[in-house]
């Protein structure tokens, strides 16, 4: 069993909901983000995601496309994140999970890609832009690497591409808690639970809820609907923004998410 | 052939969360190729709105001026809004009325497309925004005035390269966020399927009418068809009608400053295959998979990337690749227009700069048709400054 599932797998039994941090790699350096793996690790996060930056990011909101552009200047790519992750196993445990568009992914190589980021520590990969009709190949070398493959749902999902996604995810289900991109307003109403509720019927694989969960307030309301939450854009304004109150940020999240 | 895709280029790159609206997209329109009012509707809208058939123009002087093949121009420059880009747009916007959208988004970036796609909105009654990069907004003012005209918002984009393909991006994170109202008029034969076959058959009246036109004015087939390729869809417009027949055809990329520089457009000349904006195409990146700037002196050709069914056809050795400068380019705009009274725009200028190449190769009696897929009266303020000239 991977270490993803193992996660959810224990989450479950203790009636706990897992707690999903997103950061970009390399913002505002590769050292940092080091520092910033180990503080998330130690404030309780479940599963770390680590962006990797790239020129185009179609999913993304403002927040995450300055963050991939401040990356890039940085000299961040692919192969240095996967870099990363290795030098991180050295002090951390915690399940990774790269989240990449494809085209870097492609040009890398599917196949040396899912080799060296198993090796290398990584747990599980998210690619927006590809979604499972056109990872056959992907899917296979991955499940031979025993590497997670996290596919999303969004709320205009039907129910032939549920049962496409859910047979395609491993690890957990991306949920899209809206028809949008990351850091846009997420809006609670009884929505997310009604359509979290369909997949369930589904599947019983985990369902995490993401993209536009900013407020300890709005990762309590999602954990009481789903199996996690993940936080991207918040986060990673409050590392841009104001560094010093990250850590109590991430402690109110952690706290909320239960 | 895997549907959607064209050999191994082509495909569904694109969120979970517009995968239903594709599908969606892909079965109204194989049924509005279907739907006999639908089809009626268009070929009334294209005779009696955008002006079709355009003319077949045999251009004389200028084949004088070459001294070698005949040459005839493709006038798309005649068509309503002066580009191809209407031929697609308004079917389009028919198709976005017929499933029910109240707003079309498009992107642009000569600003011809986003010409074409406001005067659709207007023409059938459909909300309209633009998404266009800063830089293409202050080389192509006219036309951002034009769709503020035609009562549509034109939305700059400001980030990364500010040209085609972030508008492009932008275009498609909107379309995420409203795709149940909205539906995304893509300009060009790029894009996840069905964009690059959709786009392609409402411009293959271009081959269409060229066909008949050739075969009315000299009792045969041309030798050669040539024509720019931006995202590719004038050129697809033109070459599809023709692929089954005896003719060869050249697509012309902008080769910006020269392809040693960097500064180009040419994904044939300094590209390799990737996965970009919804499909797996060539594409000008770097080792890490990363998108390149581009360069052309026209917007309508600063893209790094080429529509799917393109190096589909070049691997098959069906149609030949090859690019013309800015330099090149700005010569033949002027040639045409001195020669024959027309002024190209700058992305058809790449056409007929092949063709001031390649016509005096050839004798007398071969036949070259050049799509001319625009006017140039968008350029004019901008060829000026390029030559020092304040208006
Ligand atoms: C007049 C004209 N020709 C050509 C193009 C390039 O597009 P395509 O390659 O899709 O024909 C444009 C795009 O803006 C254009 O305005």
């Amino acid at each position: 069993m991977n270490r993803i599932e193992k996660t959810f797998k224990k989450l479950r039994t203790q009636n706990k909901k897992a707690f999903i941090p997103y950061i970009m790699a390399g913002d505002p350096s590769l050292e940092k983000t080091k520092e910033l793996v180990v503080l998330l690790e130690e404030c309780g996060a479940d599963i770390i995601e680590l962006g990797v930056p790239f020129t185009d990011p179609l999913a993304d909101g403002p927040t995450i496309q300055r963050a991939a552009e401040r990356a890039l200047k940085n000299g961040v790519t692919l192969r240095k994140v996967i870099a990363l992750v290795k030098d991180l196993r050295v002090k951390t445990k915690v399940p990774l999970v790269l989240m990449t568009y494809y085209n870097p992914v492609f040009k890398y190589g599917e196949e040396k890609f899912i080799n060296d980021a198993k090796d290398a520590g990584v747990d599980g990969v998210i690619i927006p832009d590809l979604p499972p009709d056109e990872a056959g190949e992907l899917i296979k070398t991955a499940k031979k690497a025993d590497l997670a493959t996290i596919f999303l749902l969004a709320p205009t999902s039907t129910e032939d591409r549920i049962k496409k996604v859910a047979t395609a995810s491993k690890g957990f289900i991306y949920y899209v808690s809206m028809t949008g991109i990351t850091g846009a307003q997420i809006l609670l109403d009884d929505s997310i639970g009604k359509s979290i509720n369909n997949i369930r019927r589904i599947t019983d694989k985990p369902v995490a809820v993401g993209f536009g969960v900013s407020t300890p307030d709005e990762a309590r309301a999602v954990s009481g609907v789903s199996d996690g939450v993940i936080v991207g854009s918040a986060i990673v304004r409050k590392i841009q923004e104001a560094p010093e109150g990250l850590r109590d940020f991430i402690l109110k999240l952690r706290e909320a998410v239960r | 052939m895997k549907k959607g895709y064209f050999g191994k280029y082509g495909g569904r790159f694109v969120p979970e969360t517009l995968m239903p609206a594709l599908m969606e997209l892909e079965k109204a329109y194989l049924e509005s190729k279907k739907d006999k009012d639908f089809q009626e509707r268009l070929v009334h809208l294209q005779k009696t709105y955008i002006g079709r058939p355009t003319p077949l123009y045999f251009a004389q002087r200028f084949t004088e001026h070459l001294g070698g093949a005949k040459v005839y121009l493709k006038r798309e420059d005649l068509a309503h809004t002066g580009a191809h880009k209407i031929n697609n747009a308004i079917g389009q916007a028919l198709l976005a009325k017929k499933i029910g959208k109240k707003r079309i988004i498009a992107e642009t970036g000569a600003g011809q497309h986003g010409v074409a796609t406001a005067t659709g909105a207007a023409l059938v009654g459909l909300e309209c925004d633009v998404y266009m990069g800063t830089d293409d907004m202050k080389r192509q003012a006219l036309n951002v005035f034009r769709m503020r005209l035609l009562g549509a918002r034109v939305i700059e984009v400001p980030v990364g390269s500010r040209t085609l393909k972030d508008a492009i991006n932008e275009a498609l994170r909107d379309w995420t966020t409203n795709v149940r109202t909205t539906h995304y008029v893509l300009g060009t034969v790029f894009g996840p399927h069905p964009f690059p076959s959709m786009v392609r058959d409402f411009q293959s009246v271009i081959g269409k009418e060229a066909k008949k036109q050739i075969i009315q004015a000299e009792g045969r087939l041309p030798d050669y068809l040539v024509a720019c390729v931006g995202g590719g869809s004038n050129a697809m417009g033109l070459f599809h009608e023709f692929l089954d027949d005896n003719v060869k055809m050249i697509g012309v990329e902008a080769g910006g400053k020269g392809i040693e520089t960097g500064e180009h457009a040419a994904r044939f000349a300094g590209g390799s295959i990737g996965v970009f904006q919804g499909c797996k195409t060539f594409l000008l990146q770097d080792d890490d998979g990363n998108v390149l700037g581009t360069h052309s002196v026209s917007a309508g050709l600063d893209y790094a990337s080429i529509g799917p069914q393109h190096p589909y056809l070049r691997d098959a050795g069906r149609v030949q690749y090859t690019y013309a400068t800015d330099a090149e380019a700005l010569a033949a705009f002027e040639l045409l227009s001195k020669t024959e009274g027309i002024i190209p725009a700058l992305e058809s200028a790449h056409a007929v700069a092949e063709t001031i190449k390649l016509a005096p190769k050839l004798s007398g009696d071969k036949l070259i048709i050049v799509n001319l897929s625009g006017r140039g009266d968008k350029d004019v303020q901008h060829v000026a400054a390029i030559k020092g000239i304040s208006l």
